[in-house]
Formats: structure tokens, sequence, C-alpha cells
């Protein structure tokens, strides 16, 4: 069976985190990438809310009253795992201590500028941590839809909404592709089977540097 | 020393026009109980810095959606459509910071600094209003310390001298939120003889800590939310 969109997303992400590493999930997508997290690669996973060394989302019969990840939902504690309160948890991401944040977006620029967190007169729940997570992981990879539900880019020239922070994403990973960010230029490394580079050039809003004979698939 | 009293005895510092900081980050760590009696007692004008505010019809959410608070210091509020519904149509004015600047701010004022400097969105909008600086080459914004008149504030367990310990994921706020106020209260799940927590595992000294409040028992709010079960 074919992973719905999300997951492929979360799948390939997967390969992104090495051995040792401490990462920063997201809501939504990000959070899915737990499910694929390969068991010999041994990752604290940080979450904002002060936990490092957290496990997967758990069913009612294990949930803690007292145990959830930042978005709510009811999550396990990992061997070795620790608490801590808000300030050192964001200690752990100011002072650049998380090797990868995985963000979602509403746009990302040529640039790497990254707009997540408001749609002016639409949509503005605040900035929760995704600010400070975007601007000091020593690495950002946004994880999200290739386009915007009714077609528009999330992939631009430039960003018009409210940024979240300035030339922070090095790496895209969306249902259709994987496009690196390297010196103001979108750089197509890989597209998924199911697509073509002329789908993926359509459906992106910036133009994309590539060549076609070492374009990936996954 | 004793410093336990009852929950409508220790919001009773809390008066008309005064700011309130209260712990917690979704359920863990939220003093339902004494909000509850703060609703009860009908103190309004408050300003409130909390990290979000909780969901619909709970914790801060009620004294929200009861006109008891003016505005809002905080981070989130994605989880709670009626009070970012009451934020758009201007009934509650509200103010967010990223959610480490907010607690560094709450630490600062804490710890008797004025503020901090700090990059943090100096590329973005909330740059704008605010002191700019720039510290051996790199430009950073002023943030201001938070204080409040009082922190109302949720520890596992505690004693009656104020010494507390925070379980897993509801320590969050707590900490800080207990050095930042003129008066400290803490709801207890647990009180326990005095001198019985491990002294090197208390998180909060009771110094910190003017009221102590045992809580009965646990109030629906403090369950399982079962919408959030997602695994």
């Amino acid at each position: 069976m074919s992973l719905d969109r999300k997951n492929k997303i979360a799948k390939r992400a997967e390969q992104e985190i090495s051995d040792g590493q401490v990462i920063n999930l997201g809501i939504g997508i990000p959070t899915l990438i737990l499910s694929y997290l390969d068991a010999q690669k041994a990752v604290t996973v940080h979450s904002e809310n002060g936990i490092l060394g957290m496990g997967a989302h758990c069913g009612l019969e294990e949930a803690d009253r007292n145990l959830i990840d930042a978005g709510g939902g009811y999550v396990r504690l990992e061997n070795g795992g620790a608490y801590c309160d808000s300030v050192l948890s964001f200690s752990l991401v100011r002072g650049g201590r998380l090797d990868i944040a995985f963000l979602g977006a509403l746009q990302i620029s040529a640039a790497g500028d990254l707009a997540n967190w408001m749609i002016p007169g639409k949509y503005s729940p605040g900035i929760g941590g995704g600010m400070e997570l975007a601007q000091k992981a020593r690495r950002v990879v946004v994880t999200t839809f290739h386009n915007h539900k009714g077609g528009d880019p999330k992939i631009v020239a430039e960003c018009t909404m409210p940024l979240t922070a300035k030339s922070c994403v090095t790496r895209i990973i969306t249902e259709l592709a994987v496009i690196d960010i390297v010196e103001g230029q979108l750089h197509l490394k890989e597209i998924a089977v199911e697509t073509s580079i002329d789908e993926v050039v359509s459906k992106t809003g910036g133009p994309l540097v590539f060549n076609e004979n070492t374009v990936k698939r996954f | 020393m004793n410093k336990t009293i009852s929950a409508a005895e220790a919001v009773s510092k809390i008066q008309n026009h005064q700011t309130i900081m209260v712990g917690g980050f979704g359920v863990p760590g939220t003093p339902f109980i004494l909000i509850d009696a703060l609703l009860s007692q009908g103190t309004c004008h408050l300003t409130l810095i909390k990290n979000e505010a909780n969901i619909s019809g709970m914790g801060v959410s009620k004294l929200v959606e009861k006109g008891r608070i003016d505005r809002i210091i905080t981070s989130h509020l994605g989880l709670n459509k009626t009070v970012l519904d009451m934020m758009n149509r201007k009934e509650v004015a509200v103010e967010f910071n990223p959610q480490g600047i907010l607690a560094e701010r709450i630490r600062c004022g804490g710890a008797g600094l004025l503020g901090f400097v700090t990059d943090i969105g100096i590329d973005t909008i909330l740059r704008e209003n605010k002191q700019v600086i720039t510290i051996n080459g790199v430009t950073g914004i002023l943030e201001t310390a938070l204080r409040a008149d009082v922190a109302l504030i949720h520890a596992a367990r505690g004693d009656s001298l104020g010494n507390l310990c925070y379980e897993k994921s509801a320590r969050n706020f707590n900490p800080s939120m207990a050095t930042a106020a003129k008066i400290v209260v803490a709801e207890v799940e647990e009180l326990v003889p005095d001198g019985t927590l491990a002294p090197d595992s208390i998180h909060t000294p009771g110094a910190f800590v003017d009221h102590v409040v045992r809580i009965d028992e646990l109030t629906a709010e403090y369950s399982i939310l079962e919408d959030y079960v997602v695994g």
C-alpha cells in the first residue's frame, strides 16, 4: 500500500537524522517522523515543554496526565529521558545544542527565509517555539506539502507573509520533491516516483536549479 | 512556619487591575483549583501572563471568557479558538512572545534584572516598536523583564514550608513563575511532612513561596483529555 502524502514526507525526512543527534519535531507532519525512526539510531527528541528523550505518542491506557508533547498529544519518555523547565528547554534551543529542527511552513523563499506563524487578517495563533527553533537549530529542515490547498506554491522566490526567521532553511522535503537551498538558489535534488520534474517545476513558485541526470527518485 | 491556607484565602490576595502569572503548558502544571477560586471571587481587569490560554471552557480560558482578563501576555493560543476569536473581536488584548523569550522574560523578572538582549525575531515584525541594541557587532532586541503581583502555580508535591517538586512535563513555566511575583501561591497535589522531600530533589525552595494550598481532590480538569490521545 502506498503511503499517504504526509507519511511519504515523514518517511523521507527520517533519512536526515543521524545517530546521536538531538532533534525537535514541530506539530503536524514532523511529529510523524517518529513512526519511521530507525531503531539503530540513538536520537534524543526535544519537546519545547521540557522533555528530552521524548518517545512516540501513546494510547489512552498508557497516557499520563502529566506527560504531553508541545501539541498536547500524550507521549512516552524514552529510557534515559529527562525533564526540565521552559527556561532550560529554550536554553538548549537558543544555545545551539539542537542538531535539527523539522518545521512546517506557509512559505519558504529561495533565500531560505521561512514564514510559518501568521497570515495577516486570517490566521494569527501566536509564535510558540517556532521562531527560536528556526533561528537557532544547527539545521532547519522544512517538511510540508508542496502547495497550499487551492494550489498556490509554498516554495516561492520571496516570502510575502510575515517571516519566522531569515535564511534559516537548508532543505525542504515535500510529497513531490527534496529541494536544497544553497546560496540563495533552490536546488532540486530528488523527486517522488509518482511525479515528474516538469510537474515539480510547474508547482514551485521560484526557479529550480537541477541536472536532469542526477535528480534522484524517492 | 506553616504556609498552608485555603484556595479562597490564597486568591483573596489578588485585586482588580493586577497582573497575575499562571503556570502550566496545557493541562500539565496548570493550577485549575486556584483558577476556579479566582473565578468564584470575581476579580476583574486582570493582566494574565501564561504560556497559552488552556482550551475553550477550561482553566484560564474561563477567566477570559467571563471577561475578567483585559490583556494576555502569552506565546501561543492555537488550541483555543474561543480566545482567538475574542482576540480578533478585540475583546481581549493579546501580546505574543516567542515561547522561550516569554520564559526568559519571567526568569529575568525573578532574578531581579530589568531585561536582556536577544537576536530572536530581529528580522521579523517583532522588532517593531522595540529598542534595538548592538553588542559585539550583533544586533539584538531589548526584551524587558516580566513580574507579576501574584503567581499561581501547581506542583505535584510540597511541604508546609513551600518546598516544591514538579512532575514530568508539568514543570514547564512553574519554577520560573515561582521567582517572579510579589506573592507566590502554589497548589500541591500531595502535602508531605516537612523535612521529607530530599533536599537535592527540591525544584523550588520554599523561600520563594508565600502560600501553599493543598488540593483535597483533583477536579475533572486535571484528567486526560481523550480528544488529544492520538497514539
